[in-house]
């Protein structure tokens, strides 16, 4: 899922400080899941705005929605009919579904209410960590599953480096070394040889490297 | 023991003070209440296994909000005590009365009257 982390409510309340009728958005996918941005996180941040503002002595409208996704047409479309009755749209979705609601409802400003971070797992309620990066060519077949892209420092695609001590990475004492991980899965798996294979270098065009990207599939297309 | 504690106490009895949810605080709040206290089992007995220590940490989070939106995170509280402790319920009523009487009316409920007026 895209995990993301919900923005200080300083932040957000200077953003909206010039609206009065503001609709709190938010997103019943990844970011529900990642506690930043789902039902609950929305009506939370709606309370703690109304009363914000309340206290201000200002007399701001503010209602809550959550939409099934904010990256898809028909659940953006739910909302059309009252989105003329706002100033202002605080979205709680990832960046995504910001720049989609942005880009379907053009003349309503779209303000961020969570910072998204990246693609990961809950490792335990509250704990959330990255484990891809959408290069665009996955090399998961060839590292026993573990991807150095996102969990390797240095992206090393033959690892590990001369940093690696004791299964940590020198850049946090905490970090698995993501190549230590890759060799123990393949010992376990029967597989070491594998290691001794070298990675040819990577085409890196078919990540960010190459440009925003786009996929079209002629064959699903209407 | 029929003791009696603070009229201006409202109780909401819940199963556990692990269903008690941030957003449920936060409303209490925007409805005008002065003060909210979570009266929760001793740590370490909770029956469901950690509901209070949930409870606790949502507490937390109500004082953190209700801080930055300047109603003051002392208004809530999170208090454990056990349910055949009545003498302690009463001195935690009166205790958390007497906390919110010096710190006056919930600036959100006089808000909504001038607002109205």
């Amino acid at each position: 899922m895209i995990v993301a982390k919900q923005k200080p409510l300083e932040e957000i309340i200077e953003e909206l400080q010039d609206y009065t009728k503001i609709l709190v958005a938010g997103c019943n996918e990844c970011v529900t899941v990642c506690e930043a941005g789902g039902k609950k996180e929305t009506a939370i941040l709606a309370s703690s705005l109304r009363m914000y503002f309340l206290n201000q002595g200002k007399d701001v409208k503010i209602d809550e929605v959550t939409l099934e996704r904010q990256c898809d047409h028909e659940y953006l479309e739910e909302i059309r009919k009252v989105i003329g009755s706002y100033e202002a749209i605080l979205s709680l979705a990832c960046g995504v579904g910001v720049q989609f609601m942005a880009e379907k409802y053009f003349s309503v400003p779209v303000f961020p209410g969570v910072d998204t971070c990246f693609m990961g797992v809950t490792e335990e309620r509250g704990v959330w960590s990255e484990r891809c990066q959408g290069c665009g060519q996955c090399i998961l077949a060839r590292t026993a599953g573990i991807c150095p892209v996102s969990r390797c420092a240095k992206r090393l695609l033959n690892g590990p480096c001369g940093g690696s001590t004791k299964g940590k990475c020198e850049i946090d004492k905490e970090l698995d070394c993501a190549w230590q991980i890759i060799i123990d899965r393949l010992k376990e798996l029967g597989k070491l040889e594998q290691y001794e294979q070298l990675s040819p270098i990577k085409d890196w065009s078919t990540e960010r490297a190459g440009g925003p990207r786009k996929i079209t599939r002629e064959d699903i297309r209407q | 023991m029929r003791l009696q504690y603070p009229p201006n106490v409202k109780i909401i009895c819940l199963p556990c003070t692990g269903k008690v949810d941030l957003i449920h605080i936060l409303r209490a709040f925007e409805k005008g209440a002065d003060g909210v206290y979570v009266a929760g089992c001793l740590e370490g007995a909770c029956q469901f296994g950690n509901g209070n220590i949930r409870a606790r940490k949502r507490v937390e989070q109500a004082k953190n909000i209700l801080e930055k939106v300047g109603i003051g995170g002392a208004r809530v509280q999170m208090y454990n005590l056990s349910s055949s402790e009545a003498p302690r319920f009463v001195e935690i009523a009166k205790e958390m009365t007497e906390k919110i009487t010096a710190m006056g009316p919930n600036p959100i409920k006089m808000a909504k009257k001038k607002m109205a007026a």
